[in-house]
């Protein structure tokens, strides 16, 4: 109160409006505090009680043990223990990142591309959202429907071989096309390439159209402004669809088995099976390795990336 | 204008390539779901006809298609009101820097990036240990909402980001109340975005899988039965289901750009006194 009392006695008339303003301002702050958090508040519920409680219960039966028709509360590491002891959890994670790395090159070749022509080629906002439209409406259609699609293509009688036959390119029917390795990135990248697109689209529908001009005047050719200019500046984009892509292809569990013909596994299916086997605590306890891995990684690409700033 | 670049023309094919890699399976099992009677599940076509699509709506030998597709159609409308409402207050929320914001916004990208099946299982877990039976109306709508929530949040996000304050104060200014500011004034401005949110919302429920395999209980939604259908179907009745259902996601789709273009259009007569002589 001296304090006060002294400041106003040497500075006079400022000081008065600030005292008679502060409790006031505060006031606002607080309600803005308080108004905020009940707008959030169904957010939050939904969020929580489906989001976070169902992590916590996974984290919390992952150290559970499991018979064969019930699972036990406890508090044990056997679960962990043979998850990490076992040489088949190491194939499929590496399995699992193997697929999503392929993914995301193709994903990442054929989005860049897209977006690219779409952002810079296409001359006339009316066509770019057109054709941006009709890239984005399989993504609003049935996945499943999209991966059964592939089967009369990839058949043994299928297009794509009766087509190579008939073209001379082989001679009898070739058997990897479908349920392979090659038929589950195929359908990856033809589910999750969108989520490629989209960002980067986004983002380079911002780049300041001066800067390439500026380029193009200083005598770059079109494939130094590509590499020069356009690259660095959709890098967030490019980020994002990344981590889309990432998480989508680390965290199935069904493309893999009706691309694969129920023939290759991924952490996904690893998790589904001993759901399928009522195995909860060791189907948590690879939950929650899957969670960890997938967190460290996009946390890894969020470094590169503020995404709150992109949208 | 400037010439067209020889590599527009290169980009130009490297398109189309892509929009008929995107559709052209799709193409296919519509074509293939005409098939005759006597048609397998790939080319060629023996003969053409409806045979399979009459086969969806006679008695079926195994799995319930319309009661499936009624609940799904029942979900997705829940889902999608649910998401905007919640997706319009989130957003508002955010623009008001309430403690905690930074924290919670790393929450929904959690719910984003996160291995469907995590979702899945712990709801199933969440539901299993509270002695309550999972049902596709309350724990598969809360998992989906995992799901719908943070794209709807996103959208806000996006719009809010762009909306001009002024408008705002303007309101205010006028001596508009909170509400009032925000019935005839926010509202209008971004009903056409929630149109998207609301597209969001119906679409990746009434499409969504991962989320609900162990949250719907005994009944299921329709990508459900159909995933059920893939381990036990081999007739092209499979295919006319298929494309039933994304002919009916066409038409959602559909609808919502006409309902977007037709506001657009309302808007900027309804918007603009340009050009009409008033002073």
């Amino acid at each position: 109160m001296e304090r006060i009392h002294r400041g106003l006695s040497e500075t006079g008339e400022a000081r008065t409006p600030r005292l008679s303003l502060s409790p006031i301002l505060d006031r606002i702050r607080t309600s803005d505090a308080v108004a905020g958090w009940l707008m959030a508040a169904p957010l939050a519920l939904a969020l929580g009680l489906f989001l976070l409680v169902p992590i916590v219960m996974i984290a919390i039966v992952s150290f559970w043990r499991a018979t064969e028709f019930s699972i036990i509360p406890d508090f044990v590491f056997e679960n962990y223990e043979f998850l990490l002891a076992s040489p088949v959890t190491y194939t499929v994670f590496l399995n699992t990142i193997k697929y999503a790395v392929i993914t995301w090159v193709f994903t990442f070749l054929i989005g860049f591309t897209v977006a690219y022509y779409l952002a810079f080629h296409v001359r006339q906002l009316r066509w770019q959202i057109v054709l941006f439209l009709l890239c984005t409406i399989p993504f609003w259609t049935s996945n499943i429907i999209r991966m059964i699609s592939w089967i009369p293509f990839l058949g043994r009688n299928g297009i794509a071989n009766s087509t190579l036959i008939s073209w001379g390119v082989i001679d009898e029917p070739v058997e990897w096309l479908l349920f392979s390795d090659f038929s589950v990135v195929l359908a990856f990248v033809h589910l999750y390439v969108l989520f490629m697109v989209v960002p980067i689209f986004n983002t380079m529908m911002r780049i300041d159209k001066s800067l390439v001009e500026a380029a193009r005047d200083a005598g770059a050719s079109g494939a130094q402004i590509l590499w020069n200019v356009i690259l660095p500046l959709t890098k967030p984009g490019i980020m994002i669809g990344t981590i889309f892509v990432t998480t989508l292809v680390m965290g199935d569990f069904f493309t893999v088995r009706i691309m694969s013909g129920s023939q290759s596994a991924n952490v996904g299916r690893l998790i589904s099976n001993d759901i399928g086997l009522l195995q909860y605590p060791s189907a948590s306890a690879t939950a929650i390795v899957l969670l960890l891995t997938v967190l460290i990684i996009i946390g890894i690409l969020l470094r590169f990336v503020d995404i709150r700033k992109e949208l | 204008m400037e010439p067209r670049p020889k590599s527009f023309y290169v980009l130009t094919v490297f398109f189309a390539l892509f929009l008929l890699f995107l559709y052209g399976p799709t193409l296919t099992i519509g074509i293939l779901s005409f098939q005759g009677p006597g048609g397998g599940l790939t080319f060629p076509m023996r003969g053409t006809s409806l045979h399979w699509f009459r086969e969806l709506f006679e008695q079926q030998a195994v799995g319930d298609i319309w009661g499936s597709f009624r609940r799904s159609l029942v979900l997705g409308l829940m889902v999608m009101t649910t998401t905007i409402v919640v997706s319009v207050l989130g957003g508002l929320a955010f623009r008001k820097k309430f403690p905690g914001a930074t924290i919670f916004f790393y929450v929904i990208v959690t719910a984003l990036v996160i291995p469907s099946i995590l979702i899945s299982l712990g709801v199933g877990l969440m539901f299993d240990q509270a002695d309550l039976t999972v049902h596709w109306s309350t724990s598969g709508y809360g998992a989906q909402l995992t799901w719908t929530l943070p794209f709807g949040i996103l959208i806000m996000f996006a719009v809010f980001n762009r909306f001009d304050k002024s408008y705002e104060e303007a309101a205010r200014d006028q001596g508009a109340t909170a509400w009032q500011t925000f019935r005839h004034v926010v509202l209008p401005i971004i009903a056409p975005s929630l149109l998207g949110v609301a597209l969001f919302g119906f679409t990746l429920s009434y499409d969504e899988f991962a989320r609900t395999l162990l949250t719907s209980g005994s009944r299921n939604t329709l990508p459900l039965e159909i995933y059920g259908m893939t381990t036990n179907v081999t007739t092209p009745v499979l295919y006319a289901l298929g494309t039933l259902t994304t002919a009916f996601s066409l038409l959602v789709i559909g609808v919502f750009v006409v309902v977007t273009a037709v506001l657009a259009r309302r808007r900027s007569r309804a918007g603009s006194d340009a050009g009409k002589g008033l002073v």
